[in-house]
């Protein structure tokens, strides 16, 4: 009997799983068939779930229209450039607090975190106007800089989390050992911390992939990113659904793909420390 | 070289002092042990030495030089820590060519003594491959040949075997002091087992509370603890203490019997007590004696097999040429 209960509860855990999964989903599903209607299909009501004409015109206006490539060159140098300079800045961080930590430890980290309850429209004018003092506007240098400090608490975060798994006497035999600070964290912390450091790249890499507020608002030619290629079919007065799938479908492919190959590595990184 | 000498340490930490000041030389070559119970001091007594801990005051030099405020990479010396504190993600070769990656050696050097220490520690089947894949006892010899290839000034461990089981310690034990004697380098080796200490040790440094208790030879200590603490922690099964009449029969507040130092007999003997437990092992057997009027028990060893047991009445008589006195603060009466 009591073999029955579980199976069933198994059955129904497993049901709901997948349902919430294919509702989460579903959005990027439909934007991903939507992508493959012409524009009178895309806006049918009622809507046309799978028998219509396949078509891949939306691709060729779309890549006629705009150069996808630039977009995404944009989007691998400021997603990649902030993620390689937060970690930079973060590995360090995370080291003092996790290894050295003093009293107000916590409370820095609480405070760095808190930072992102922000609302980001609010520190817009600011850092708008440094933008144009600084001559930043569009330039990439300038998306990589903000993108990095954005998420720079979550990096130093999650840096910390893993660090503190690793016993503090490994740390201390390198330093008897004769490294220095500088080759204690190179050589001994880093390659430990391995596994950690990916995952937190790794969803690093897809936050600021897909950052949208920041992107749209300091870039407008040379270093729009993917985020801006969407935007840029989103018009007014246009019912360009069709178009504007394709492009979404193609700004998010490469992430969508990245993604899948290392869900395994992300889903161990976020639980990390939870199930031990 | 290898001379180490603390001046007025203290330690702190936060409000709480753990090292009230304390002095102490450790001659070069010296095989020193730092013993004490748990929360004694005596393994931040090593971090100190090592550098891992900074001291709150007072000054350490070692072979002359000042090194109080010398970085631990810096001073020369090599630790052993009780969880080995292999890097797991290198080899065994890379973990013992650390140190000497870090001194910038060149590569043929590093090579030559890398596998210098391996054939002598019996690890050159072991060198490619990582702590996860050795037992406890080969990860405890990695962390010896890290730290003897760096040839330091002094080695310093820290409860190396007290991770280790019962028979593979003793086999550690016998190769640690073979160790020294190859070497004849200083080595400072903290533990809270006293038979480590008595074995392994050229002079024994006793700590309680942070407090330097005695610092002897293994036999001094044995022969003339000079209170009642030492006299309680060295030596195994533990001293027999004796309050009242018959310490003051010896002019002292209480008196000490070690258990070696009693004789039994079932007829003859000044003191009398039932047999609560006793213990045969083969070599010894030991009495744990109850109802003596004395103390609450009365600990016997007695040479080979005796055949006393549960609730026999017998008698004890004391070798009276070993009868160690303290007064009533504890302290040894000569």
């Amino acid at each position: 009997m009591a073999r029955a209960v579980t199976t069933q509860r198994k059955t129904f855990n497993t049901a709901l799983a997948w349902i919430v999964g294919l509702l989460i989903f579903f959005p990027i599903l439909w934007t991903i068939l939507t992508s493959f209607k012409t524009e009178a299909q895309a806006i049918a009501s009622p809507p046309i779930f799978l028998n219509f004409d396949w078509t891949l015109e939306n691709y060729a206006i779309v890549q006629e229209r705009s150069d996808y490539m630039r977009f995404l060159w944009n989007s691998v140098i400021i997603a990649g450039g902030s993620t390689i300079l937060g970690v930079i800045i973060a590995v360090p961080a995370a080291w003092a607090m996790a290894f050295v930590p003093s009293k107000r430890t916590k409370d820095i980290l609480l405070w760095m975190l808190s930072t992102k309850m922000l609302p980001a429209v609010g520190v817009l004018y600011p850092i708008y106007l440094l933008f144009i003092r600084l001559g930043l506007l569009d330039s990439r240098a300038g998306l990589v800089v903000v993108l990095m400090l954005i998420n720079l608490p979550i990096i130093v975060w999650m840096l910390y989390t893993y660090f503190r798994e690793i016993p503090g006497e490994i740390l201390e035999a390198a330093r008897m050992d004769g490294a220095t600070l500088k080759e204690e964290i190179l050589y001994v912390l880093t390659p430990m911390a391995i596994p950690g450091i990916a995952s937190t790249v790794l969803l690093n890499f897809i936050l600021a992939w897909n950052e949208a507020f920041w992107t749209l608002n300091l870039t407008a030619v040379n270093a729009a990113p993917l985020t801006a290629f969407i935007a840029s079919y989103s018009s007014p007065e246009g019912l360009f659904f069709a178009k504007l799938s394709a492009a979404s479908t193609m700004a998010i492919a490469p992430i969508l793909i990245l993604g899948w190959f290392s869900q395994k590595q992300l889903v161990r990184g976020l639980t990390f420390g939870a199930v031990k | 070289m290898g001379r180490i000498q603390l001046k007025s340490v203290t330690k702190s930490f936060g409000d709480v002092q753990v090292i009230p000041p304390l002095d102490l030389t450790i001659e070069d070559g010296e095989f020193t042990v730092f013993v004490g119970p748990s929360g004694c001091g005596k393994s931040t007594l090593l971090r100190l030495i090592a550098g891992l801990e900074d001291m709150t005051s007072g000054s350490m030099e070692i072979d002359g030089t000042d090194a109080t405020d010398v970085p631990p990479a810096k001073r020369g010396l090599a630790m052993v820590f009780q969880s080995y504190a292999l890097y797991p993600h290198m080899t065994v070769r890379k973990n013992i060519a650390f140190p000497l990656r870090m001194a910038k050696l060149e590569q043929a050097e590093i090579d030559r003594r890398v596998d210098g220490a391996a054939s002598v520690l019996n690890l050159t089947d072991y060198l490619d491959r990582r702590p996860g894949q050795l037992s406890g006892g080969q990860r405890q010899r990695v962390a010896i040949g890290r730290a003897i290839v760096r040839e330091p000034a002094a080695f310093l461990f820290d409860e190396p075997l007290s991770n280790l089981d019962a028979a593979l310690r003793v086999g550690m034990r016998l190769e640690i002091s073979e160790l020294h004697e190859r070497l004849a380098t200083t080595m400072i080796y903290v533990t809270h087992d006293q038979v480590e200490a008595m074995t392994m040790a050229d002079k024994i440094v006793v700590l309680h509370a942070g407090v330097i208790e005695q610092v002897g030879s293994p036999l001094d200590l044995y022969r003339a603890p000079r209170n009642l603490f030492v006299a309680g922690f060295i030596g195994s099964p533990k001293m027999n203490f004796i309050e009242g009449e018959e310490a003051a029969k010896h002019g002292a507040h209480t008196i000490g019997v070690r258990p070696e130092h009693i004789a039994v007999s079932d007829s003859e003997g000044p003191w009398s007590g039932k047999v609560s437990v006793s213990e045969h092992l083969g070599s010894d057997t030991f009495f744990h004696v109850h109802e003596t009027g004395l103390a609450e028990t009365i600990t016997v060893r007695a040479d080979g097999e005796v055949a006393f047991k549960h609730g026999d009445r017998i008698h004890l008589t004391p070798r009276s040429d070993v009868i160690h006195r303290f007064d009533a603060k504890g302290l040894r009466i000569e």
